[in-house]
């Protein structure tokens, strides 16, 4: 009998909220790590109680925690994040060059055939990897030197680098999205890595279709067609048939083309969930209603999904790593809010319950579904 | 809980270097961290300054390693502050002797987080 564990990542602490196969009846633990934002909190695909968690405050830096069963008890890891040689500067804000800086790991992405293998995400933005279970950390130098980088300028929420894909068919492929400097893909295990961001366009740089500059929020796949991206970006809503080669818009009739998150189903890869947040300087839903959008056809044609969800004077938004899907027959969509609140849909986003009502602001959901 | 008041005897381990006994008192987040209270009695060696106290701390608590000072530059973390014998001794250097009551255990070498609120 399958087993759901959702993975809470919030600004005071995590939380893991279990749930069985008929999804009906869960149970909420935590806080751990009580008092500290947990980023991100990913288990391995081959070991699923191995669990990695990003554990954080302005005060104390960065700590890494890992779990052997499932989130019951936790250990301390190696939290060493030196980048590679001289770490030489990006652009600050200014246009001046500035010091490349560790604030945080944003995101963990464990590797899909060892569970002591993975990768992390961090501010400013660069991509390490551990291969002895997070104890310790190199920087896989080839993706911040790969010749952009010096020219990256942070966002207003940093320069993080928030999203890594692992493509479980071509193994020597990766992808990691970096706010305000673009998509990325390495053909060779990270080692080396170029720009992919041909097709996409934003019209606050002074040149729409430059390589660089792009405010990627969050890439997705479904594993079983990873030439096939969907991308959330800053605006627009963006899609790939090949593996990043070139880009096309996919907004359709959307309210807004504004948001964080994108899903993808894991067993219909052309039903695609977006939240559509009302602009760049107002990050709520359109008219007070917490809408998750749905196409069935790929994009382009999109349908609200209200159900079970606030319809009037809900003004929270959905972060970028705050939205996933469960592996069950009938696919279950999951995410969390800043407002403290936790939704589920068992049927791929028909209807929705509420799983928790009042935790800190969710910065992350990661749903496991375990066999 | 306060420290002991009392003051510790150096126990002489050569003719130069004697072990004393100093308090150290953490912020709450790295008590959670490490799974201890608010003090901690760590032995060091003379000449006591932060850098030797907080080596010794790191090395008994590895989960703090880090989270006290940055680990590219070794320098305290800019939200925290260190605190001796009711002075702000945070911008003085890490090889500073500290002052004779805490070497003498009598007052706590005290780490604190910068107070935020709103």
């Amino acid at each position: 009998m399958s087993k759901i564990r959702v993975l809470v990542g919030t600004n005071k602490g995590g939380f893991v909220i279990r749930g069985d196969a008929k999804r009906d009846s869960w149970e909420i633990s935590g806080p751990f790590f009580e008092g500290w934002q947990i980023y991100h909190m990913k288990g391995s695909p081959v070991d699923p109680n191995r669990i990695y968690a990003s554990q954080s405050t302005s005060w104390h830096g960065q700590v890494m925690q890992r779990s052997n069963d499932g989130g019951e008890t936790w250990e301390t890891v190696g939290n060493e994040f030196i980048y590679d040689g001289v770490p030489g500067t990006h652009q600050w804000y200014d246009g001046t060059p500035h010091p490349w800086e560790f604030a945080r790991v944003w995101h963990i992405e464990p590797s899909l055939d060892d569970p002591d293998t993975l990768y992390c995400g961090v501010e400013d933005a660069a991509l390490f990897v551990s291969r002895d279970g997070a104890n310790t950390w190199k920087e896989m130098s080839g993706f911040r030197g790969q010749g952009t980088g010096s020219s990256w300028t942070p966002g207003a929420g940093g320069m993080c680098l928030h999203t890594i894909l692992l493509d479980p068919v071509n193994q020597d492929r990766m992808f990691a999205a970096v706010s305000s400097a673009g998509v990325f893909r390495s053909d060779d295990r990270g080692e080396t890595w170029r720009p992919i961001t041909k097709g996409i366009r934003s019209e606050f740089l002074p040149n729409p279709d430059a390589e660089i500059g792009h405010c990627v929020h969050r890439i997705t796949m479904n594993p079983t067609r990873p030439e096939v991206l969907f991308m959330q970006k800053h605006w627009d809503v963006m899609r790939s048939d090949n593996a990043g080669e070139s880009w096309y818009e996919i907004s359709g009739n959307l309210p807004t083309d504004f948001g964080f998150p994108i899903a993808v189903s894991s067993n219909e890869p052309d039903t695609v969930f977006v939240v559509p947040i009302t602009s760049d300087l107002f990050h709520v839903p359109p008219e007070g209603k917490l809408r998750v959008y749905r196409s069935q056809v790929g994009g382009n044609d999109w349908e609200p999904l209200t159900k079970g969800l606030p319809q009037e004077h809900c003004y929270v938004n959905v972060l970028r790593d705050a939205m996933d899907v469960d592996e069950l027959d009938s696919c279950g969509v999951y995410f969390g809010t800043t407002g403290g609140q936790v939704f589920m849909s068992p049927d791929s986003g028909d209807t929705w319950q509420t799983l928790a009502q009042s935790l800190p602001s969710v910065l992350s959901i990661e749903v496991q579904t375990i066999r | 809980m306060q420290p002991s008041r009392e003051s510790s005897e150096a126990t002489t381990t050569t003719a130069e270097e004697a072990f004393r006994e100093v308090t150290v008192c953490l912020p709450g987040h790295l008590r959670t961290l490490a799974n201890v209270g608010k003090y901690i009695t760590l032995g060091v060696t003379d000449p006591v300054t932060p850098r030797r106290l907080l080596d010794v701390l790191e090395e008994q608590l590895p989960s703090l390693r880090g989270t006290i000072r940055d680990h590219a530059t070794g320098c305290r973390r800019a939200y925290l502050r260190f605190y001796a014998c009711e002075e702000d001794i945070s911008h003085d250097s890490l090889d500073e002797p500290l002052p004779h009551d805490v070497v003498a255990g009598t007052e706590p070498f005290i780490i604190m987080g910068a107070v935020s609120g709103g």
